[in-house]
């Protein structure tokens, strides 16, 4: 027998023929808010962004490419998926660069598909405007733009917003590590450098 | 076979000579201290805690209920999407698998995500012994596997090691795996952290195969998740052409929308966060981004034994937050190694006898002992596994195993070594614990047949009921009642 046959029969044997159907789950948590009441949807969010020492800088629409630029401070060559919207100075075009020439650009800009505010969260679904995840993981500054209309309240509405096929990063601070005596540290392999520019509907 | 270490003595040596290193006992309370508080506050900010665990709880119990199917479900989900599935019925199958697709590309090294399944089956000897590398890129992973150490916890496995001890194996060992340490390394956290990533950075840049687990594969859609800290799961995860994924059969969950549940719950008793830094999921190949050949082992290894056993199948909810270790009185102790397991803590203490069976060493046999029975685990556990419930269980099948066998049972000499770890002050409240446990049991039919359990109440029990029979105690003891109703979870518990 091969080792699907073997395994499918063990889980057979295991549960039996007789399977009394177990109570259903209650999915009632799902109607109950999760901040904490009277909250401000976005301002919570920027808090809890912030909690993870990620920067958060607050912009109207007119002023994002200006936001943008000032922080990316100092990087030179960026770079920047297929669909970003926004002129970036140093600009290098996610032309399949390989893992080491990712590793020679300074930062990388994108978007993101929404912001959770329960969990100071980012989701990004890695399609235009996004990029494949590899460019928003090797280079060490990542300033990630999201419209403030992107912040959903929980946890539970971003997972039903999302489509489960596309590959997602769910990025909550930057890169950190709690691994010697707890203490934690921020940076190991991915950006050590999260900066978030949430930008206002007006 | 999940095994316990290799020449690893049986806990109550091992927690004997464990309790003697100050060095190691300092590191430990430290590190749980500190997380414990961590967890307290974030599970503390979620009203509906309770609510959230016994829900979760419910998704786990009705999914193996019909693993079959769902199994089935993920293997035709995966396939669609262009992933290849392949089964594992123990260790062995699953190192053949890992290293079959490793030689048919050539490749001699592989990075690896932190992953319990891949400690279980021994992935990193079996890989060597075909002379190809693994090497762990999680920061701690690294230090355990540097220093050529064992883990000893489940999401912190280098918790036993100062940052004095870290900065000493880097120097010494880094070189010779790669990369050296900087000549003016100092013991700051953050110039260690620095130190693994210049190190680790050359391994995923020309990595061309990664081997990591997944703590959730839902079964509708193929969707594999890992969860994680520091970013060395993306690296594997993204920049290599190939990955192989070892996951066990309980990882199933049926659907994407019942992650809502454990993406609340596993950070905050994992980490003590309100999210990890980084969770990853991925749906077969996704062209153009991330590994293009990407192969998923289903491991069996013993969890179809638990399964089988339908008092221990809540085992297989177990998530591994390794929050039941961070409130494990005797865990704080003596720490991870002397449980002798890639699984320590009270976890490790059921679930080894689980997947192995027992009757047979010693040394697994002596696991359910390792407690005192006061309920911590099973308070914080997220998806309410009654921890305590099952460490009864396991020692009445350690004991039925035994019945015909004229050597002292393991029970007499763990439980003189529990005496030992804690002291005076703790003997009332396990006391308490034990009879309050004996109590549960009658009503709850955990005993094969409901046999003998009050026959053999450990001691101080044995004593009384070694003479007389136990009139069935209150389900709850006096302390038990007086922390549900009257403290605060977290607060004053050591
Ligand atoms: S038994 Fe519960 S508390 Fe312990 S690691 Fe598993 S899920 Fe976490």
């Amino acid at each position: 027998m091969s080792a699907r046959d073997d395994v499918l029969a063990a889980v057979r044997a295991a549960l039996g023929e007789d399977r009394p159907d177990l109570p259903a789950v209650d999915r009632s948590y799902r109607d109950r808010d999760p901040l904490p009441a009277g909250a401000d949807l976005v301002d919570l969010f920027v808090e809890r962004v912030e909690d993870y020492r990620a920067e958060v800088t607050r912009c109207a629409a007119a002023d994002l490419e200006a936001t943008v630029a000032a922080a990316l401070a100092g990087a030179e060559r960026v770079v920047v998926p297929d669909g970003l919207d926004l002129a970036v100075r140093g600009a290098v075009p996610d032309a399949d660069l390989t893992p080491t020439g990712l590793d020679a650009v300074d930062a990388v800009v994108t978007r993101a598909s929404l912001g959770v505010a329960e969990t100071g969260t980012l989701v990004l679904t890695h399609g235009p405007g996004e990029g494949r995840r590899a460019i928003t993981l090797v280079p060490d500054v990542h300033v990630c733009v999201l419209p403030a209309s992107g912040v959903v309240r929980g946890v539970t509405d971003a997972v039903a917003a999302l489509d489960p096929v596309r590959p997602q990063t769910w990025v909550s601070g930057p890169s950190a590590t709690s691994d010697i005596e707890l203490d934690r540290v921020e940076g190991v392999h991915g950006p050590r450098t999260l900066h978030v520019v949430l930008v206002s509907d007006a | 076979m999940a095994r316990t270490f290799v020449g690893m003595p049986p806990f109550p040596v091992a927690a004997r000579s464990a309790l003697s290193d100050t060095r190691l006992r300092r590191n430990l309370a430290h590190a749980t201290g500190t997380i414990r508080e961590k967890r307290a506050r974030v599970v503390a900010e979620v009203e509906d805690w309770e609510d959230l665990r016994r829900q979760a709880a419910a998704v786990k119990d009705a999914t193996l209920a019909r693993l079959d199917e769902h199994l089935l479900t993920l293997e035709a989900a995966l396939t669609a999407r262009g992933a290849t599935v392949h089964w594992a019925r123990d260790a062995a199958d699953a190192c053949a698998v890992v290293a079959d697709v490793a030689r048919a590309h050539g490749v001699d090294e592989v990075v690896k995500v932190k992953s319990m399944a891949t400690q279980e089956i021994g992935l990193n000897e079996a890989l060597a012994a075909q002379g190809i590398a693994a090497w762990e890129t999680d920061l701690a992973e690294l230090i355990v596997q540097l220093g050529d150490d064992l883990p000893s916890h489940i999401l912190v496995p280098a918790i036993h090691r100062g940052r004095a001890e870290v900065r000493e194996i880097f120097r010494t060992r880094m070189a010779a795996a790669g990369r050296p340490a900087p000549d003016d390394l100092t013991d700051d956290p953050a110039a260690l952290a620095g130190a693994a990533r210049l190190h680790l950075r050359e391994k995923f840049l020309r990595a061309r195969m990664a081997v990591s687990g997944a703590n959730f594969a839902v079964a509708e859609t193929g969707t594999l998740v890992v969860v994680e800290s520091e970013g060395n799961g993306r690296m594997c995860l993204t920049l290599p052409e190939v990955l192989v994924s070892v996951v066990g059969i309980e990882k199933v969950v049926p659907t994407f929308g019942d992650l809502d549940l454990f993406l609340r719950l596993l950070p905050r008793s994992s980490t003590g966060e309100r999210m990890n830094p980084y969770t990853s999921t991925w749906t077969g190949v996704t062209p153009g981004d991330g590994p293009q050949e990407v192969h998923v082992v289903l491991l069996d290894n013993g969890r179809t034994r638990a399964l089988a056993d339908e008092v221990a199948r809540p085992v297989l909810r177990c998530i591994r937050c390794s929050a039941c270790l961070n409130v494990c009185p005797v865990y704080e102790r003596v720490g991870g190694h002397a449980y002798g397991s890639v699984y320590p803590g009270p976890i490790g203490a059921i679930l080894n006898p689980m997947l192995t069976g027992v009757g047979s060493d010693p040394a697994t046999d002596a696991l359910p002992y390792a407690s005192t029975l006061c309920g911590a685990c099973g308070d914080v556990c997220p998806v309410a596994i009654d921890i305590p419930g099952l460490l009864v269980h396991e020692r009445v099948r350690v004991v039925d195993a035994h019945r015909a066998d004229p050597r002292p049972k393991p029970e007499a000499l763990a439980m003189r070594a529990a005496a030992w770890v804690l002291g005076d002050s703790r003997r009332m409240a396990l006391g308490e614990r034990a009879s309050g446990l004996a109590g549960r049991l009658r009503t709850r039919r955990a005993a094969p047949g409901g046999r003998g359990v009050l026959g053999w109440l450990p001691f101080p029990g044995s004593r009384w009921t070694g003479a007389r029979d136990l009139p069935t105690p209150p389900v709850e003891s006096f302390r038990a009642w007086w922390r549900r109703t009257g403290r605060d979870e977290g607060q004053g518990r050591r």
